[in-house]
């Protein structure tokens, strides 16, 4: 079994590795625009301009549980290789999988063979090919995860939520935002996600 | 034929948008602000990011529609034609394409943007609010070409469709019409009927 301690450290080495080399001279010290200082990802961004924060903080029900919403937000963000987005998502996914959180890291891992109905496999597809190039998404994909039960609000989220998180990501890097190195900064985040849910950063 | 149920009479993303419209409302929100709200840039310029990132994911409708609403603000089509082919030797400021290379960046990737990039744009003299929107803009339209190809919506053909589009956006903005879609449907009903 893998710990999440030791699962965390491979991650964030292996995203930190396939990023560019200025994210260890530029990226986590300076953001490319005057962030709020100490202030960590995508609140630091909302905390800048708080007018288009605040559509990007509101969340909306689905079908699908909270959980595997998170699930497919990490794993979008995972295959972006946005470290601030992928363990804080990671960490609010394992938060609300409760007792079977090592599903999250099995999942991210590998998801094929991962303890997940197939349903959420099918749907973890047809997000890794939203995050890839959307038009490869086929009816083929669509069909298959009909057959086990995705209903089209199913289909429907699972490609706007790998299309927010494409955003999301692009938003956060794309700015080099701060990304703290130290685990526990993500669990206390995913543990405020799970609970919270998305709640606007208090003005400066 | 999209992947999922969709009003027929309207294609592309007003479909998407109509078909939830909770999850429509802070997308159209945050465009509206983005592109639409007070800026620095002009309606123009933002409409320039728009279209070179839809165009470099190869969104067909979102490229012809923002490439219309682009042309109607600028008052011409070529400009938007060169940026699209090659934005370095567009007729454009010094700083938009700074901005464009920027936004070219970040459809790649996040982390593709460069120190050297930013720089640029600065001494170009983009402000750091510039840069922002510019990114977040960027980032927006990866969601909607994303969101738009990845259900298979339909993509009409015919440029009229795209022209009326266009006009719409720059006239009425991004937030939804106050009195629904009926008008549009019937528009979009005649014009799609008029190519098949």
């Amino acid at each position: 079994m893998i710990t999440h301690e030791k699962w965390f450290n491979t991650l964030f080495h292996v995203l930190s590795r396939e990023t560019q080399p200025s994210l260890k001279t530029h990226n986590l010290k300076m953001a490319h625009i005057q962030l709020p200082e100490g202030v960590a990802g995508i609140r630091s961004l909302v905390m800048f301009r708080p007018d288009t924060g605040k559509p990007l903080y509101e969340r909306e029900n689905s079908p699908l549980s909270q959980a595997e919403r998170e699930l497919i937000a990490a794993y979008v963000s995972f295959r972006n290789s946005c470290v601030f987005c992928s363990m804080s998502h990671a960490a609010a996914a394992r938060f609300l999988y409760k007792d079977e959180k090592q599903t999250v890291d099995l999942a991210l891992k590998d998801y094929q063979s991962a303890p997940i109905p197939d349903k959420l496999k099918a749907l973890l597809s047809i997000a890794g090919k939203v995050q890839t190039d959307a038009r490869t998404v086929s009816a083929e994909d669509v069909q298959f995860a009909k057959s086990f039960d995705a209903t089209d609000r199913d289909i429907h989220d699972t490609v706007l939520i790998a299309a927010a998180f494409c955003m999301f990501n692009r938003y956060v890097d794309g700015l080099a935002t701060l990304t703290p190195t130290d685990p526990s900064a993500y669990e206390q985040m995913g543990e405020r996600m799970g609970t919270l849910g998305y709640v606007l950063p208090n003005k400066q | 034929m999209p992947y999922i149920s969709l009003d027929e009479h309207l294609p592309g993303i007003t479909g998407l948008l109509e078909y939830r419209q909770d999850t429509a409302k802070p997308i159209r929100e945050l465009t509206q602000i983005l592109l639409r709200g007070d800026s620095t840039l002009t309606q123009g310029e933002r409409e320039l990011i728009a279209t070179l990132v839809s165009s470099k994911n190869q969104c067909k409708f979102c490229t012809a529609a923002h490439t219309a609403a682009a042309d109607l603000l600028l008052g011409e089509s070529e400009t938007c034609e060169l940026v699209k082919q090659d934005y370095e030797n567009a007729p454009i400021s010094a700083k938009m394409k700074a901005l464009l290379a920027i936004a070219a960046l970040v459809q790649q990737n996040g982390k593709n943007v460069t120190f050297e990039a930013i720089t640029r744009a600065k001494e170009a003299g983009a402000t750091d609010m510039e840069i922002h929107d510019t990114v977040l803009i960027a980032a927006l339209f990866c969601l909607y070409n994303k969101y738009v190809d990845g259900l298979a919506t339909f993509t009409p053909s015919n440029p009229e469709f795209y022209e009326k589009l266009g006009e719409r956006i720059v006239n009425l903005g991004y937030n939804r019409p106050k009195y629904g879609f009926d008008e549009i449907k019937k528009q979009n009903e005649s014009l799609i009927q008029s190519i098949s």
